[in-house]
């Protein structure tokens, strides 16, 4: 199967589609796993994830040139991102909703002495077995927004300024993101506890 | 700072993201007010938390190939070096090498994302027993009382060496959590310095000498080496020539 032909004057030589091939290929299998990973925390199912992903390196070969050479990472996650929006508008109807969301945690009373009363717990829910269980569907119960904030800064490690570069929102809000889906996660987590 | 400067920095602070008068300032307050504490307490336990237990989806294989297939890459991976060809070897070395070099490439790429999550990981469990006040579940400065404490509490036996007469006198050790496995944590003390060293068996623990480990937070020296099959993260915020004789000592009196 050939390479997507590239646009413009001039037909690119064998050897600049060699390079242009190597170039992808290394950020591809550089970032591929981080793109995945992305992907599933957003899809929430793997069959869709691989989907996504795979369109999502589709179209990041075809437009390599408009990599400026910043983080790779960050480049090919943005791409992620937009193609998982797209492909959501396109498979699925339901629509999320952040003001709703908040308002529930806010009628919760999620506040700062509520977290205090729940430190213990939260060590105790951390230590039981089944753990990884709640911790991940503390995380995949968040809300769209706040699921991804969290999956780029504690899983892939990114700094605030590439999460708002992927994401697209200014640091301002990714850090108030950041915060309050921490909150809710921490809720959700004494919640279980509490349920136990 | 008061607490409500503190708690809208928290976030930031965990994140690694506040300027160091910015950390100074955190890390004063913090000290000082246990309501705090025990909000930063909560939220730590919750980022180690993600850490520990959070699924990471790694892309599987196929994709990778239907990926490849489609842009019509190559389907080996070529990072820059070439596969090596050794025609007037039999096929057994070309087998070899061929394993070598992917075991260099695995190396490579797979040991930085593990590996920068295990620093990680161990940063904040040593900055979370400050903290939080949790330094040492037997705390002796016996080391016949702490070693069988923490070998009957786990499943292999972290050298325990007293190194008072270095200057870095044992204070206790706990048992932690890193990596998806309950590990070792060795407390010493140098001056006003806690030192933790953290401890656990490594299959592909093959001797390594001590590297420094920039943990890019909050002013940390970690240092990490491998020895008879067990790993070594030693963590402080020692400065960077207390941090190296105390890694000596520790290697001398030590890792046996």
């Amino acid at each position: 199967m050939r390479a997507i032909p590239l646009e413009g004057p001039g037909k690119p030589s064998a050897a600049d589609e060699r390079a242009r091939s190597r170039r992808f290929e290394q950020i591809f299998t550089t970032h591929l796993d981080a793109a995945y990973d992305y992907a599933h925390w957003l899809t929430r199912d793997a069959r869709n994830a691989e989907d996504v992903v795979q369109e999502a390196c589709l179209r990041a070969f075809k437009f390599l040139d408009s990599y400026n050479g910043d983080s790779a990472r960050a480049w090919l996650l943005a791409i992620v991102r937009n193609t998982y929006y797209t492909w959501h508008q396109k498979h699925r109807a339901e629509a999320f909703n952040v003001e709703f969301d908040e308002e529930t945690m806010i009628a919760n009373g999620a506040d700062a002495s509520d977290l205090e009363s729940s430190i213990g717990s939260i060590d105790q829910v951390l230590r039981q077995k089944d753990a990884r269980r709640l911790v991940n569907e503390a995380l995949a119960e968040l809300p769209e927004e706040f699921r991804e904030v969290i999956v780029l800064r504690e899983l892939e490690d990114l700094p605030y300024k590439e999460i708002a570069a992927i994401a697209g929102i200014p640091i301002g809000t990714v850090m108030s993101r950041l915060s309050r889906a921490r909150k809710l996660m921490l809720q959700h987590l004494k919640q279980a506890q509490q349920e136990n | 700072m008061d607490c409500n400067d503190s708690l809208s920095r928290l976030d930031a602070y965990l994140d690694q993201e506040l300027d160091p008068p910015g950390i100074t300032a955190f890390d004063r307050h913090l000290a000082s007010c246990a309501a705090c504490q025990q909000i930063f307490g909560a939220q730590s336990a919750l980022h180690s938390g993600i850490l520990r237990h959070a699924t990471y989806y790694t892309a599987p294989e196929r994709l990778k190939e239907r990926i490849r297939a489609r842009i019509g890459s190559p389907a080996r991976p070529s990072f820059g070096w070439q596969w090596p060809k050794f025609p007037q070897l039999g096929l057994g070395a070309a087998i070899a090498a061929t394993a070598v070099v992917s075991w260099i490439a695995a190396i490579e790429y797979t040991a930085p994302r593990e590996d920068d999550l295990v620093l990680e990981q161990v940063v904040s469990g040593h900055a979370r027993s400050i903290v939080t006040n949790h330094i040492a579940d037997v705390a002796s400065t016996d080391q016949h009382t702490v070693k069988p404490w923490l070998s009957g509490k786990l499943d292999f036996s972290p050298p325990v060496n007293d190194l008072a007469s270095a200057g870095f006198p044992l204070l206790g050790g706990r048992v932690d959590y890193i990596g998806n496995r309950t590990v070792a944590a060795l407390v010493y003390k140098h001056r006003d310095h806690l030192i933790d060293v953290f401890v656990w068996p490594e299959r592909k623990a093959a001797r390594t000498t001590p590297i420094d480990r920039p943990s890019g937070q909050q002013g940390y020296n970690v240092v990490h080496w491998t020895d008879s099959g067990l790993a070594f993260w030693a963590v402080s915020d020692l400065n960077a020539a207390e941090m190296k004789s105390f890694i000596e000592a520790y290697s001398r009196g030590g890792a046996t």
